[in-house]
């Protein structure tokens, strides 16, 4: 399949594996952001292939994981009302919240139904007028734009039974919140390709001036990976820092400026609790004052919920890059998929979740 | 590739006065009897069944009888390359060809939903007809309920089946032996993409049609040519994975395969891209992977590539010693991951 198979392409990966090799020469701790390059990294064995000097860590780009527990209790109690179809993407739907998750808010009757665009979920509520829509909109800067499309249309179209939870998130802000950790062992960075696709690159430049860190732009294949993987380790073994794109295929270094404009029209920047790491300052998306009329919280009246993480688990060092998932005593015996004690484990795409689907029992 | 589908039969629907069904017609009354007469009978035309008697009586050839039953809740009704009827007769028959068995008689318990159009009730009964008499085996018995209006989806659909085992292996999970090789019958994941694709109302290019099939006619052409089959399974909601997990773990060995033996077609290929799925956990009505002596791999391979269900078969992989219960592939960059099953379904990913 084209764009697929040359990226997933043994020889090449071999030879990039001798080539990192051959130039790395200290050890080295390199944080990929996104869950999808985790998800990718171990089920495609990337680290097998890297110098036993090079460590990756996961990081927090795992959308899923790092909703706070109360946003769930929060789409919980309203998916749970009797007017409304409460619309999401699929994976949050297993996410635990306190007691329950969404799945079982739909066993026991609540309207919980799985969207593929939230342009979906706002023609349900044209179709629907009688009922109240809501789309849990969840992610990093890569979903941002689509979603604000959906209140944007909204608005345009005058729906007003469309609204959205929000809990989005951005990147630049959760990389500093880490290299301002004490115990941080990250000496560079993968970015993650698909938000640099929305946004561009220009707001981690000061970041690796400031911090002194090597940050790579890159994709989510095989080869992508690797090839980001060399060009960060080779910035490192030349004591540079500097932001390097390899996903130069989807990314320019000015973003998508019109997608930017959109986010900018709907959203504003507010302060965000990450689950596992807790609140980091200007680090999410919410909804501009004149959209305030689609923000489920106030229509629905529980803005003020608060719920706390439950204290086992050491996703927050996960998460930050401290620890590695089979180093948790819990792991994959008190914490697993079907009953995980935290955020990483919830989601494919967690750190926690991807090794117990694919590195379990090797170890 | 898939067996041979679509509307052979053109028959008007029988029952014109009713263009629903009522919950009369499960009453076991006068319209009961007029379903019967008007559509199962002439459908599924045979001896046992015209009959009318409680049960079918029928006498086997000698061998080891195989016995299965599974319930068919699919939706929508039908779909690329199928529908529940054909998916309720192929079920059961290749489970019975997964014990080795030649499928003989099924039985048929249908769930109607009242208010279910009569013209699709047909149409799902045309299809099963259509169906067994491709697999070769027959209806002999049945049943018919009907529900209240929303108490049901339509149609849900019980078959069960009766087969024997003319050859003198006992196919099993446990009958698997270290150094077996692996072997797929043709590409995966067709039937889950396809359903999902009309359920959740996604377009592709073209469309993908459902791999469901019946394997009963290239097993049976196995075993004849004497492949010492030590077990077989068709893949189905758990997929390639799900199979290959249970057996693993039913024959306490290691099955090591390897990522790029795998044919997937490029548009299922392209649709888990999207969806962020693996197509080792899709769903399949139509393939089947069997564990072979490594001696007799070729040949098997060769006698399944003679079938038009087995054309794209391939080797994949081989049973080694130790690590019992695990299965691990090689990946396409040549590095080695584990297989497990998956702790519910998969879902479409957020970004």
């Amino acid at each position: 399949m084209r764009f697929i198979d040359e990226y997933r392409d043994a020889r090449a990966a071999q030879q990039y594996a001798r080539a990192l090799k051959r130039i790395t020469t200290h050890p080295w701790t390199i944080m990929e952001v996104c869950g999808g390059q985790t998800h990718a990294i171990v089920k495609f064995g990337v680290d097998e292939l890297l110098p036993s000097e090079v460590t990756l860590v996961h990081g927090p780009g795992c959308p899923v994981c790092v909703t706070p527990v109360e946003l769930i209790e929060k789409a919980i109690e309203i998916a749970s009302r009797p007017n409304v179809i409460f619309c999401s993407f699929g994976d949050m739907l297993r996410v635990p919240g306190l007691s329950k998750d969404l799945l079982s808010v739909k066993a026991a009757g609540g309207d919980v139904r799985i969207v593929y665009s939230p342009l979906d979920a706002l023609k349900l509520a044209v179709d629907h007028p009688e009922r109240e829509v809501v789309f849990f909109a969840v992610g990093f800067e890569t979903t941002a734009p689509a979603n604000a499309m959906a209140v944007f249309q909204a608005s345009r179209s005058s729906v007003r039974n469309f609204s959205l939870l929000v809990s989005h998130v951005l990147v630049p802000p959760a990389m500093e919140a880490i290299l301002s950790f004490p115990d941080t062992r990250v000496q560079g960075f993968l970015a993650a390709g698909h938000v640099c696709a929305i946004m561009g690159f220009t707001e981690y430049e000061p970041i690796a001036q400031k911090y002194r860190v090597p940050i790579v732009v890159t994709g989510f294949e095989p080869l992508d990976i690797l090839q980001g993987i060399y060009m960060c380790i080779r910035q490192l073994e030349e004591g540079r820092a500097e932001v390097e794109n390899q996903y130069s295929r989807s990314v320019r270094r000015e973003g998508n400026l019109p997608a930017q404009k959109l986010i900018r029209e709907v959203f504003r920047v507010v302060p965000r609790k990450w689950r596992g790491v807790g609140e980091i300052p200007q680090s999410g998306l919410g909804l501009q004052e004149r959209y305030a009329a689609y923000d489920a919280e106030a229509r629905f009246g529980i803005a003020h919920y608060t719920a706390e993480e439950p204290a086992e688990c050491m996703s927050g060092l996960i998460l930050q890059g401290i620890r590695k998932p089979l180093e948790c005593p819990a792991f994959g015996v008190r914490c697993t998929p079907e009953h995980p004690l935290g955020a990483t484990m919830v989601s494919s795409e967690g750190a926690c979740a991807a090794y117990y689907q694919y590195r379990r029992r090797k170890n | 590739m898939e067996s041979k589908s679509g509307p052979a039969f053109v028959c008007p629907i029988p029952i014109e006065q009713y263009p629903t069904v009522l919950l009369a017609h499960g009453g076991g009354g006068k319209l009961t009897n007029q379903l019967i007469e008007k559509m199962f009978l002439p459908a599924f035309g045979n001896p046992m069944l015209g009959a009318r008697h409680d049960g079918a009586t029928f006498s086997l050839p000698s061998g080891k009888l195989a016995f299965t039953t599974d319930s068919y809740v699919v939706r929508p009704l039908f779909f690329p390359g199928g529908d529940i009827g054909s998916l309720a007769v192929n079920g059961t028959v290749n489970d019975l060809a997964m014990c080795g068995a030649r499928p003989f008689y099924l039985s048929a318990g249908f769930i109607l939903e009242e208010g279910l159009p009569m013209d699709m009730l047909w149409r799902v009964i045309q299809s099963m007809a259509q169906a067994a008499s491709q697999a070769g085996v027959q209806l002999v018995t049945g049943d018919t309920k009907v529900v209240d209006r929303g108490k049901g989806d339509g149609i849900f659909i019980n078959t069960a089946g009766i087969g024997v085992v003319e050859c003198g292996l006992a196919i099993s999970p446990a009958a698997v032996r270290g150094g077996d090789s692996i072997l797929l019958s043709g590409d995966i994941g067709r039937h889950g993409i396809a359903i999902m694709a009309v359920r959740e109302g996604l377009e592709f290019e073209s469309t993908i049609k459902s791999d469901c099939a019946a394997l009963s006619g290239i097993v049976m052409d196995m075993l004849a040519a004497g492949i010492e089959a030590h077990c077989l399974r068709d893949l189905t909601r758990g997929g390639l994975a799900g199979a290959l997990v249970e057996i693993a773990e039913g024959a306490r060995l290691h099955f090591e395969i390897d990522e790029v033996a795998i044919p997937v077609m490029e548009e299922v290929r392209g649709a888990c891209e999207i969806l962020g799925f693996d197509p080792l956990y899709v769903a399949n009505e139509g393939r089947f992977i069997s564990f072979v002596p490594a001696r007799e791999a070729e040949r098997a391979l060769q006698r399944m590539r003679a079938h038009p269900l087995g054309e794209q078969a391939r080797i994949i992989g081989t049973v080694a010693e130790g690590n019992p219960g695990l299965v691990t592939m090689r990946s396409s960059i040549g590095a080695t991951r584990i297989v497990d099953t998956l702790s519910g379904e998969q879902l479409p990913r957020i970004c």
